[in-house]
């Protein structure tokens, strides 16, 4: 099979595409905040709930789009959940750079762990923001530029 | 056919009356001979812009290597031949599209361009507060926004007429939403999401019998049919260069005589004029009056040399391949489990959409592009259409006269093999 499509479509994006992970509404979230990519049409939401140490206690998602900006939001909520929000700031950063291509995760000095498979898309300008989509999504939400408000 | 720098046999690729020398018309076009990761490339992209063959480009070429001047200025050379081969593309494109006069091509951008040209001029001056632009369900972007953006400013209301799930025109709601306060009806003669050709000559009829003036945009249509806008009779035709084997930045608007001569000025400045001083200015005649600044020389002179290429090979060895490469595609793409075909009027360009159960669009179009097809995905800039039809996007094969069978069977295994990796 081709390189770059293997690099990119490997067997745990394409299982967190079927059977996405934290694919609910969380009612009531702390956070929520909507991602959207106007050229493509992708979609989502998330939800965030966090503690009074500002640990992320629980996390979740909803929406559509292809397969890469959905396993990246499905692999976003099981890596994150648990995490401080200074940490995830910092994993935001470094999962950018990484799909832009100016981290190497095999080389220089990362936390982003299972993430690594989100390398292949540097490599398809046209798809980076797929797999971005979602964390700036939560981004956006620990910002508290969108806090719900609950009723 | 206008006088040329390439020989018409150099052109030509046509083998009989009807048919296409499918491999001198390949070679005509030097990217079709590129790898894209390694494997061939089956351009099959042409809706969003078709390839320029050799003929054109020398052309384009030609006039930077040259003959670069700026035109109707010079007394030297340079300038005059500039000007002879920018007026010779205007002749050209008025007899490929059989309009009464030169004068009724303007020179524009593109056909997005074109329209807002329309919009601007003759839509300030004859659009008012309760007045109606009718358009279809089916139109593209540039076809809607310049008219919301009018009706906005004018307080107009803009309506839209139907489509069937089929993506055929609603001919008869059309004709019942007609009213007296109908200005405009701006109908696409053939849809860049589905294929659909629309019956613009009835659409115009209908709309003439009401008084009410009709702009034809038929940037997806003059590179697979004739187009006879006499024939049409609709008040405006916009195309693009880029659409139609010629190079992008240069489309045309045409506009009846008698409506550009009533139509003010959009643009001000240098060779649209006859005249200036501080308190006057006078006009230049059609079509200058609308062509203000140095004008794409280069583009307009590729565009010509376009448009000879279409003549040479003939409007119907085109139509008889690129019918056959549909009806090809169809069937094969049809063979796939779990793919729906989006648009199947029975009066189709060779445009097919398509969509994949559980597969988005996006990843179809990237694993295409791996293994060397070049398809469009997404909503085509046909947002309210996608809406219509319950999609957020779709994928787009659209052909073109240089391609072949192998093309549709590269895009099939690769569908095939993107369906067994998500399945």
């Amino acid at each position: 099979m081709n390189d770059k499509l293997s690099q990119l479509y490997q067997q745990v994006l394409l299982d967190h595409n079927k059977t996405p992970r934290n694919y609910r509404v969380l009612d009531p979230a702390d956070f929520e905040s909507l991602g959207y990519n106007p050229l493509c049409g992708d979609k989502y939401k998330v939800f965030v709930n966090i503690d009074e140490n500002d640990i992320v206690t629980d996390i979740s998602f909803v929406g559509d789009g292809c397969a890469i900006s959905k396993a990246s939001a499905s692999m976003m909520t099981t890596f994150v959940k648990g995490r401080h929000i200074d940490e995830i700031e910092k994993l935001f950063h470094q999962f950018h750079d990484m799909a832009q291509g100016k981290l190497d995760p095999e080389k220089d000095p990362n936390d982003l762990g299972r993430l690594k498979i989100f390398y292949g898309v540097r490599n398809l300008p046209a798809r980076v923001k797929c797999a971005t989509l979602c964390w700036h999504t939560l981004h956006a939400a620990v910002k508290g530029k969108e806090k719900v408000t609950t009723e | 056919m206008a006088e040329s720098n390439v020989s018409l046999k150099e052109a030509a690729s046509v083998e009989a009356a009807g048919t296409i020398d499918i491999d001198r018309c390949r070679d005509d076009f030097p990217v079709l001979r590129r790898e894209v990761h390694g494997k061939p490339l089956a351009f099959l992209d042409n809706a969003a812009s078709s390839q320029m063959p050799e003929q054109v480009i020398r052309a384009y070429t030609e006039y930077h290597s040259r003959n670069h001047a700026n035109v109707h200025r010079g007394v030297h050379l340079l300038s005059q031949e500039a000007t002879e081969a920018m007026e010779g593309a205007r002749e050209t494109l008025r007899e490929l599209i059989n309009a009464r006069s030169s004068k009724e091509i303007i020179f524009t951008s593109g056909a997005t361009d074109a329209i807002n040209l329309v919009m601007q001029s003759w839509g300030r001056t004859n659009v008012g507060e309760g007045d109606e632009i009718l358009i279809s369900t089916m139109e593209h972007h540039s076809n809607i926004v310049p008219w919301r953006m009018l009706c906005d400013e004018k307080g107009a209301v803009l309506k839209v007429i139907p489509v069937s799930d089929d993506g055929i025109l609603d001919m008869e709601a059309f004709a019942s939403m007609i009213t007296d306060r109908t200005r405009l009806v701006g109908i696409v003669h053939v849809s860049n999401t589905l294929g659909t050709i629309n019956p613009v000559a009835g659409i115009t009829r209908i709309a003439h019998d009401h008084g009410v003036p009709v702009l034809v945009d038929g940037a997806q249509a003059v590179s697979h049919m004739k187009v006879d806008v006499q024939q049409i009779g609709c008040d405006f035709f916009v195309t693009s260069g880029h659409k139609m084997y010629g190079p992008t930045g240069i489309g045309i608007l045409y506009g009846k005589q008698e409506m550009l001569e009533k139509m003010p000025p959009w643009r001000g400045g240098g060779d649209m004029i006859l005249s200036v001083s501080f308190d006057e200015v006078l006009y230049n005649d059609l079509p200058y009056k609308f062509e203000a600044g140095t004008p794409n020389i280069s583009g307009a002179i590729g565009m010509g040399k376009a448009a000879e290429y279409i003549k040479a090979v003939g409007y119907d060895a085109i139509h008889n391949k690129e019918q056959e490469l549909l009806r090809y595609a169809t069937g094969q793409l049809q063979s796939i489990e779990g793919l729906r075909i989006i648009g199947t009027a029975p009066e189709k360009s060779s445009v097919v959409s398509f969509v994949i159960d559980g597969i988005h669009p996006h990843d179809i179009g990237t694993i295409l592009d791996l293994e060397g097809v070049a398809v469009r995905t997404g909503h085509h800039c046909t947002q309210p259409l996608m809406e219509r039809l319950g999609l957020v996007a779709t994928t787009r094969a659209s052909m073109a006269m240089y391609n072949r069978r192998e093309e549709i069977d590269q895009l099939v295994a690769a569908l095939r093999k993107t369906i067994e990796m998500f399945r």
